[in-house]
């Protein structure tokens, strides 16, 4: 259970320091005005369903905050270790490599739920005066927890190839906008190509949840991606036998 | 308690260590010597756990460091050359945390962080951010972590780096406490260090271990003859005859004095140490006594000379290319 350790570590990292509550405070920020202006774009033009007229749009631009903030969240995650040279220590505790990526996975995962959490404040109050179907909000959130635990993962294996925490963000970025724009050259691409790129993109993926739709596939594609991240950041630790440590 | 056999690592072309061997038993101080670069630290990462080597086995504590690594390191408490603790923790919280991380349940954490505190004399810092700690503050937390979980080896890669004369002392001190209770493996480049608190030294330079001894057989296999060096202001010739006169002095080569004044290097039979005779002579002569001190040997002398004795020496001539061409 030594993960544990190391996740409530890092989580009194994550709260001891300021830089976290900008990123909560933007976080709120960013998605609290998405879900006022994408109201009142439903009050005026939303035709009938909440579920396209409102939801999907709130859930698709929620995505695009995940995505600016959830690099920075990660950024620090090993590079830090790294920097401060505190991941040659951790190396000569009995842990296994394993448990230290779970726990700074777990850590960076729970401080995105808390960064989720209040955001339902909007659609309870909508809640409130304008009872409606619950169900498609679930899916999204679930959507959103999912494509967030993707970018996690992403992100906390390019934070163990670096020390230096920008470049750790930056490249974070580019393989997660990369995966974005993948199925945007649909002219371009032949079709056989264009049905792979569209199953790994993510935010291909995602759009299913924004619907209130949840496909087992979708689900899966993101545990798969999660689980790949997480297992090439293991290895990632592993090079530390031909690379040395600095 | 340590079994080291024929360590080997390679990081790609470049070789960190070769064939190095040791045991250390247990109880006992052992200090690793050699100049930066020679190896001590990739040595001394190897028995922590920290990587693998490319060849060779050791064992802590009966424990293959790789086979069964997570038991190796649990009897290893380790102090790295880069002091490097969280520094938006309190001294409490992290040796809490490096306690629980060592596999003791937390209340048991609590209770021997406070006894790591009380070791290393952090009790009034326990609760500031190590952040706002002193460079000698961090090392002594360092050390606390290093001893916490009670781990039967400590292995301390150069503990008394960057400290002033008085938090060296101390260092010093603490670890001379440790003896018999713990196995200890020291890293340094400081030759005095490893006289003040070593049984045993392991010198190792280039990746390869020179020599294997106690502090003061090595001594005595280094130096053997002692030497004092003397200025006199007084006539030359006889000056050279009343000293080549006292007991015990074998030599005295002139060097370079300041101020008009006559410098020698007097050398004398081993354990012999001439300098009251010395002064003495002088004295009864009336010439002007201007500086007596003993001629220590540096840690660059020693390794000239282990190198000198060493097969390691064939090995440089092959790095010169000009040889060949000439």
């Amino acid at each position: 259970m030594k993960f544990l350790v190391i996740c409530r570590r890092e989580l009194h990292s994550y709260f001891g320091s300021f830089i976290a509550y900008i990123l909560l405070a933007m976080f709120l920020l960013l998605s609290g005005y998405f879900f006022y202006s994408d109201l009142i774009f439903f009050v005026l033009f939303g035709g009938f369903t909440l579920a396209t007229g409102l939801w999907q749009f709130l859930f698709i631009d929620m995505r695009l905050v995940a995505l600016l903030v959830l690099p920075l969240v990660t950024m620090r995650l090993l590079a830090e270790e790294k920097k401060l040279g505190t991941m040659e220590l951790l190396w000569t505790y009995p842990v296994r490599d394993g448990e230290i990526v779970l726990g700074k996975f777990l850590a960076a995962w729970l401080f995105y739920v808390a960064m989720l959490l209040p955001t339902a404040v909007g659609p309870l109050a909508f809640y409130f005066y304008y009872p409606f179907d619950v169900a498609p909000v679930l899916a999204g959130y679930l959507g959103l927890l999912l494509i967030g635990s993707a970018f996690i993962a992403c992100g906390l294996f390019v934070s163990s190839l670096t020390e230096n925490q920008v470049v750790s963000a930056m490249v974070t970025y580019g393989i997660l906008v990369l995966f974005w724009f993948l199925t945007w050259n649909e002219e371009a691409a032949a079709h056989e190509v264009m049905q792979i790129l569209l199953g790994v993109s993510l935010f291909d993926r995602f759009f299913n949840f924004t619907r209130g739709v949840i496909d087992t596939k979708d689900v899966a594609f993101f545990v798969m991606f999660v689980t790949f991240f997480l297992f090439l950041t293991w290895q990632s630790l592993a090079t530390r036998t031909w690379r040395g440590v600095r | 308690m340590i079994v080291a056999e024929k360590l080997t690592k390679r990081f790609g072309l470049f070789t960190a260590i070769e064939d190095v061997s040791f045991e250390v038993a247990a109880g006992e101080i052992v200090g690793f010597l050699g100049p930066n670069g020679a190896g001590k630290t990739t040595t001394m990462r190897i028995v922590a756990g920290v990587f693998p080597p490319s060849e060779g086995h050791v064992t802590v504590a009966g424990y293959d460091v790789v086979a069964d690594s997570l038991r190796a390191r649990a009897a290893v408490g380790y102090f790295p050359e880069r002091v490097s603790v969280y520094l938006d923790m309190t001294v409490e919280q992290y040796l809490t945390y490096v306690g629980e991380m060592k596999g003791l349940a937390r209340a048991a954490a609590r209770r021997q962080a406070g006894e790591a505190m009380a070791s290393c004399s952090l009790e009034l810092v326990s609760s500031r951010l190590i952040g706002t700690l002193s460079k000698g503050f961090r090392q002594r937390v360092g050390i606390a972590q290093a001893l916490t979980g009670s781990p039967r080896v400590l292995i301390l890669d150069e503990p008394t780096a960057g400290l002033d004369p008085e938090q060296v002392a101390d260092m010093r001190a603490l670890i001379r406490s440790l003896q018999h209770q713990r196995t200890v493996i020291l890293s340094t480049h400081i030759l005095s260090e490893v006289e003040a608190t070593c049984d045993r030294v392991i010198i190792i330079h280039r990746g390869r271990v020179l020599a294997l001894d106690t502090p003061a057989n090595l001594n005595r296999r280094l130096r053997p003859t002692s030497q004092v060096h003397i200025e006199v202001r007084g006539p030359a010739v006889e000056v050279t005859r009343a000293l080549r006169a006292v007991p015990g002095v074998v030599a005295v080569e002139p060097c370079d004095g300041a101020d008009g004044a006559l410098a020698f290097i007097v050398s004398s039979v081993p354990d012999g140490d001439p300098r009251e005779a010395l002064a003495g002579t002088i004295a009864k002569h009336g010439w002007g006594l201007r500086e007596l001190r003993p001629e220590t040997l540096t840690l660059e002398q020693i390794f000239l000379s282990l190198v000198g004795t060493e097969p390691v020496a064939a090995e440089t001539s092959d790095e010169i290319p000009g040889h060949l061409s000439a």
